[in-house]
């Protein structure tokens, strides 16, 4: 009985989570491929969409694709890492500035980064006149700048993570003659992989749906992520026409996050499952 | 053995023997020295070339400090913070203490650059064509890598040289049928695509003249302008068109007598001018209590919803009986991994009272987000929708190391379930996930998309238009600042800082009271 109980509200949540998923699934089947002919149950399906959408002269999905999913990858590894060094340090080590360096990290979260927009726009026009590699339409600039985000919020989920592991640990090892490098990459990093999975998880679903920063970063349609190139596709009057082709494009860009997901999904368990103690 | 350990580990500390230089220690420091001196090398040559000195000197500080870190034995904690705080100061501090910075100034719409940029551009805006002056034909040719223009005077046949510096006769050009030179000595005479694909350039060079300038007029026609308006140093001002206009270093424009200013200023120092705009804009200050209130409801019922939501199935999930664990969490995982902004876009379209879905299956006529008091529910509702696998997903894992022991316990000793969730449960779980609603707060008290893509700040009630019934601070404070006055970077600045100071205000206050409970249950 109890059980029931629980099955009804999870299904109840789950309907909620997957009406407007539903919504999308059939604007991206329906052959009109329009906003005003949706409805909730498609009046015929056909892949009509999907194959706009790929073989689009216009749009290159394909290529946005696999910037997205390249930036989104690459980002997510690299601030990954950094993210774990800072982590590290803080929960290992006593050092001056410790607890003013974890607010400080917290608190830069809170100003309204949409205004920082304008500097890092001044900032790149620089860049792009010395390094045209690292500069505006480039994967690397804007790989560069997810990485000025890699130390945040993840890095107190995995310090909280790291409290956890007995410091018993580190001490035989440091015992033993481990230097503090060693101890890092033999001892702490193969009992983080959890956490290590859940916050590459997080981080990779951060720079899928990223915009704001990518739109003005990336002007050139053939440098475009999945996030900016949609945008523009359903931009000013042709909304309605193209919202077939944006639904499916919606479907598709959700496919790597649930790849992604599933292919972490045993580790993300029990990862949060000692990541989460201890803020 | 636990016991040897921290017996063992002092009397270590105390002699500290060097220890040996391994291969892992001599590969790890090379490649240091490597990564430093690539960097370097990549870097550098541009801004030698450029000439931008402090930017170099800045490069090889930080890479000789860099290489230091590593190569010391010292300032181990360094070593692991480095590398994530390097990209943090350039990427977030950097800007986030510029645009602070601008707080103090009228950078914005009209007064982007410096007075230098605002002469040339108030006078090169001014250039008109000269009455009475001979439209040239024009072509294009190049001294050596340099741009000129060969110009032929149509009523007398002339043929003279125009560069950035200055108009020179030209004798022995070959003028063609179209009045075009064919072919100058010491000269490459550009054709038709080699000098379209140079547009830009020709565009750009202006060949000064005794009174004006010569400009292109398309690829083939040269025409000679006047300005204007022309600055004069002596008096500081600007004079032409039958009036002057003095500079006014306060307020970076050019003004006249009658107080009218030239719509072209520079960038200067207002001291806190902003920030008193802010306190005493009456379109802000008369309905900051509102939208606060407002702005606070809505991140606190998003934050709270999202993680009663997330926890409740979260909860519901865990349980050792529980079966299609695995398929549930991926449907409730999907709303987290389709692209926000979309999502945002078809809940719009979701509560569309003529076409939305929510209408036709409720049959209703609704008009959810014209009205005030359902487009907040119907934001908060699209919000929660956006968040709660978020936090679905971290409280499953922080559920998960609570130990069994303690709610069984709790059971044995006579609670209810409620109760033991109550006083067991749930203050282990804040402990746990404080910081993340803590930052979460943060985000949706300054979730400007969640607004301007579904109301846009709306409904707005017909007798005050300036701000609706959904925007919270951030959507109606720039759209002040980025409105009919054009963007207003400095103003929009002075905007943040106070919108940061409340948010930081209301998380330092809910972070020390949660230190506290931490003290007690951890």
């Amino acid at each position: 009985m109890k059980m029931t109980l629980r099955h009804v509200f999870v299904l109840l949540v789950c309907a909620f989570a997957v009406f407007p998923i539903l919504f999308v699934v059939s604007a991206a089947i329906n052959p009109m491929g329009t906003l005003a002919s949706t409805d909730l149950l498609p009046a015929g399906a056909s892949l009509h969409n999907f194959a706009n959408l790929l073989t689009s002269d216009t749009y290159p999905f394909g290529r946005w694709f696999f910037n997205s999913v390249f930036i989104a990858l690459a980002s997510s590894f690299a601030s990954l890492l950094l993210s774990m060094f800072a982590a590290y340090a803080f929960s290992r080590m006593r050092f001056a500035g410790r607890r003013v360096g974890m607010m400080a990290l917290l608190l830069i979260q809170m100003f309204p980064q949409f205004l920082a927009i304008v500097t890092i726009f001044m900032i790149f026009t620089e860049v792009t006149e010395l390094y045209p590699a690292f500069g505006f339409n480039t994967v690397w600039g804007l790989l560069l700048l997810y990485l000025g985000g890699a130390l945040g919020v993840n890095t107190w989920l995995m310090k909280g993570f790291l409290d956890t592991v007995p410091k018993e640990l580190d001490e035989a090892a440091t015992v033993d003659g481990a230097t503090h490098a060693q101890i890092f990459w033999r001892v702490i990093m193969p009992l983080v992989t959890p956490i290590l999975a859940v916050t590459a998880l997080l981080a990779f679903i951060g720079t899928m749906s990223e915009f704001l920063m990518a739109n003005v970063f990336l002007r050139d349609p053939e440098s475009k992520t999945l996030a900016v190139g949609m945008f523009g596709m359903i931009a000013g009057d042709h909304r309605n026409a193209n919202f077939g082709m944006f639904a499916a494009g919606t479907l598709i860009t959700a496919v790597p996050t649930v790849g992604v997901f599933l292919w972490l999904q045993k580790y993300i368990v029990s990862g949060l499952t000692a990541g989460a103690v201890k803020g | 053995m636990a016991l040897d350990v921290r017996q063992a580990a002092p009397a270590h500390a105390r002699q500290r023997p060097r220890r040996e230089i391994t291969t892992a220690f001599v590969v790890s420091r090379i490649a240091v020295l490597a990564v430093a001196a690539a960097i370097l090398l990549y870097a550098a040559p541009p801004l030698a070339a450029t000439g931008s000195w402090v930017a170099l000197g800045l490069l090889c500080a930080v890479s000789a400090g860099i290489a230091y870190l590593y190569l010391t034995r010292r300032f181990i904690p360094a070593k692991y913070l480095i590398p994530g705080t390097v990209f943090l100061v350039a990427f977030q501090v950097f800007p986030v203490v510029y645009t602070l910075t601008t707080a103090f100034t009228n950078f914005g719409d009209g007064h982007r650059g410096d007075k230098a940029a605002a002469i040339t551009a108030i006078e090169t805006g001014s250039v008109r064509q000269a009455p009475g002056s001979p439209e040239y034909t024009l072509s294009a040719a190049l001294r050596g890598d340099e741009l000129v223009f060969l110009l032929v005077d149509p009523a007398t046949k002339r043929v003279s040289l125009g560069a950035a510096d200055g108009l020179t006769p030209l004798a022995g050009a070959q003028v063609g049928v179209t009045g075009k030179v064919l072919s100058a000595p010491g000269l490459t005479v550009l054709k038709a695509p080699e000098a379209a694909a140079r547009g830009p350039e020709i565009t750009a060079l202006a060949v000064p003249t005794a009174d004006g300038v010569i400009k292109a007029n398309g690829l083939s026609r040269a025409v000679e302008g006047k300005a204007g308006l022309r600055y004069d140093a002596a008096c500081d001002c600007v004079r032409g068109d039958g009036g002057t206009w003095t500079a006014d270093e306060s307020q970076g424009y050019f003004v006249n007598a009658k107080g009218e200013h030239l719509a072209q200023g520079w960038q200067v120092n207002v001291g806190l001018d902003n920030f008193a705009r802010v306190l005493t804009n009456p379109t802000i200050s008369g309905y900051f209590a509102g939208v606060l209130g407002w702005n606070l409801v809505f991140a606190l019922a998003s934050v709270l919803g999202c993680f009663a939501l997330g926890m409740g199935v979260a909860l519901a999930l865990h349980h050792p009986r529980m079966r299609g664990t695995k398929v549930y969490r991926i449907v409730l995982i999907l709303p987290y991994a389709m692209p926000a902004f979309a999502m945002l876009l078809v809940w719009r379209d979701l509560f569309n009272r003529d076409f939305g879905l929510i209408n036709q299956l409720l049959g209703a006529e609704i008009d959810w987000l014209g009205q005030t008091g359902t487009a907040r529910l119907g934001v908060i509702l699209v919000n929660i929708w956006l968040g709660f696998p978020y936090m679905f997903l971290v409280t499953t894992g922080a559920l998960q190391a609570i130990p069994r022991e303690l709610t069984e316990a709790a059971s044995i000793d006579g609670a209810t379930p409620f109760k033991a969730f109550r006083r067991v449960t749930l203050p282990l779980l804040l402990v746990a996930l404080t910081p993340l609603l803590i930052s979460a707060f943060a985000f949706n008290f300054n979730n400007y998309n969640a607004i301007a893509l579904t109301t846009d700040g709306g409904p707005f009630p017909a007798d005050s238009p300036q701000v609706g019934g959904t925007d919270l601070l951030i959507t109606y404070t720039f759209r002040l600042a980025f409105g009919a006055g054009g963007a207003q970077f400095g103003f929009a600045a002075a905007i943040s800082v106070f919108i940061f100071a409340i948010v930081a205000v209301i998380s330092a206050v809910a972070f020390r009271r949660t230190r506290k409970q931490e003290e007690v249950y951890a």
